[in-house]
């Protein structure tokens, strides 16, 4: 249970889809905490301190103890704040059928889509084409469910819902339009935006275009190679 | 208790549906074993896990779990002996963070880069590997397995690195786990081998040599040189 001196700190950058999922399960328990943006151009040292492996964003600091990756934090939140809003069923098996498709985004949806975003030619081809086979597969799996969770919003629906914001950057250096080739998911996804938890932690779809282009644009070597596991580096095709 | 139907789909070389065995078998359930052939991959297996048309599957009471980690976390909630993970939701953490470090980074280091390249290319992926290497010794520092006293979810996960590794490092003729950079790692790995469990169900050394050898000249064409 959270008690009044319960310290969280998160480690932060506000574009990030694996930061804005630590957020919105926080905010879902109704948790406080200090974001602390890190410019991952110059690492702080309690980043580095907290997460040596990987040295990247998210970063979940509670009582002084680090947990890392964007979805081990969330279950980590899950499991310790159990009394409200779970994320994740009671039952074992849907348990498994969430993880299976919280890995299944991890998987597909951000490796694909920053390889055609990034990419030229027949790669940026081919990776459009699996990235729109992705959200039709996901499409698929929701189904006539308001959200991946079934009646409430949950495990899927917080490890999904953070890649909204890379639509406009999907459209404009994609070439295509989601709501025409996925519909059912723009819908799903401006159901999650009602939600306060939402709607107030995504990062804006323009902005975040704009924070990609200026990241882009760092010159022959960019400032960052990578940020919480993009990679900027423009791929031959 | 009713009579539980438990299948495992499975090759026989593939480290991922061997922790899905290891977990079932440690905890004592009773499970039938389905051998895919991934070349000419059965119908119920295309039927039971659409999405990646992979092994492991995890066929319980007719109902398929699918992605080894996923199916490890059912496993050890549905079969509460012999638990994998511990009850402290920050050790649980920790826990989760190392079996995916080991996936994302060591393991898919050494299948594609280490095992598939050569050159420069399998050059750096030696480094990286070796590098991530060093945070498992780390990782192992006080303590007999990744898991404590007794072997847990991590084990299961980097066990591939007590047996599938040597067989890589005896393809490329390059030895990453060396005694005197890893005294941890390789301690621990002789210790994991020697539980009766995990001894008795590695794939046989040779026919696994001779498929990561026929991946590796494949993937390098023909004019592979030694």
């Amino acid at each position: 249970m959270a008690e009044a001196d319960e310290q969280l700190t998160l480690l932060d950058w506000h574009p990030s889809p694996f930061t804005t999922r630590v957020r919105i399960a926080l905010a879902e328990k109704g948790l406080n905490y200090e974001s602390r943006q890190e410019d991952l151009s110059n690492k702080s040292s309690l980043l580095l301190e907290m997460n040596p492996v990987n040295k990247q964003i998210p970063v979940l600091i509670h009582n002084g103890r680090p947990i890392c990756e964007s979805m081990v934090i969330v279950q980590y939140i899950d499991e310790v704040w159990n009394h409200k809003s779970p994320l994740l069923p009671s039952d074992p098996y849907q348990r498994a059928h969430a993880r299976f498709w919280a890995d299944y985004i991890d998987k597909k949806v951000f490796p694909i889509g920053r390889l055609m975003w990034a990419s030229k030619g027949e790669v940026k081809a081919a990776s459009k084409k699996d990235l729109i086979e992705c959200f039709k597969i996901l499409e698929g799996e929701l189904g006539d469910k308001p959200y991946f969770g079934g009646e409430s919003f949950g495990y899927v629906d917080l490890s999904l819902i953070p890649f909204y914001s890379f639509f406009y950057t999907f459209e404009t250096l994609g070439n295509l339009s989601i709501v025409e080739e996925c519909p059912k998911i723009v819908d799903w996804a401006h159901r999650c935006l009602q939600k306060e938890s939402v709607s107030k932690t995504l990062c804006d779809q323009r902005k975040f275009y704009e924070v990609l282009l200026e990241l882009s644009r760092g010159g022959p070597e960019p400032k960052w190679s990578s940020v919480g596991s993009i990679d900027l580096t423009p791929l031959n095709s | 208790m009713a009579e539980e139907e438990v299948k495992v789909f499975r090759t026989w070389s593939s480290p991922f549906p061997l922790r899905v065995i290891w977990a079932l078998k440690l905890k004592g359930v009773e499970f039938d074993t389905v051998y895919e052939d991934l070349s000419n991959k059965s119908p119920l297996l295309l039927q039971y896990n659409p999405v990646h048309k992979k092994v492991p599957v995890l066929l319980h009471n007719g109902k398929p779990i699918c992605e080894s980690l996923v199916i490890l976390e059912y496993v050890d909630e549905r079969w509460k002996q012999f638990p994998l993970l511990p009850q402290d939701p920050h050790e649980r953490a920790k826990a989760r963070f190392w079996a995916k470090f080991g996936d994302d980074k060591v393991l898919q280091t050494m299948r594609m880069d280490v095992l598939l390249k050569q050159g420069k290319e399998q050059e750096e992926a030696i480094v990286s590997t070796i590098e991530n290497l060093k945070y498992l010794e780390e990782e192992l520092k006080g303590k007999k397995f990744f898991g404590g006293e007794t072997i847990g979810l991590v084990d299961i996960a980097l066990g591939w690195l007590a047996y599938h590794f040597n067989v890589v490092e005896e393809i490329i003729g390059v030895k990453l786990i060396e005694q005197q950079k890893f005294p941890l790692l390789v301690a621990w790995m002789q210790e994991f081998s020697n539980i009766p469990t995990i001894q008795d169900s590695w794939p046989p050394r040779d026919k696994l040599f001779d498929r990561y050898a026929s991946f590796r000249k494949a993937a390098l064409g023909e004019h592979t040189p030694k």
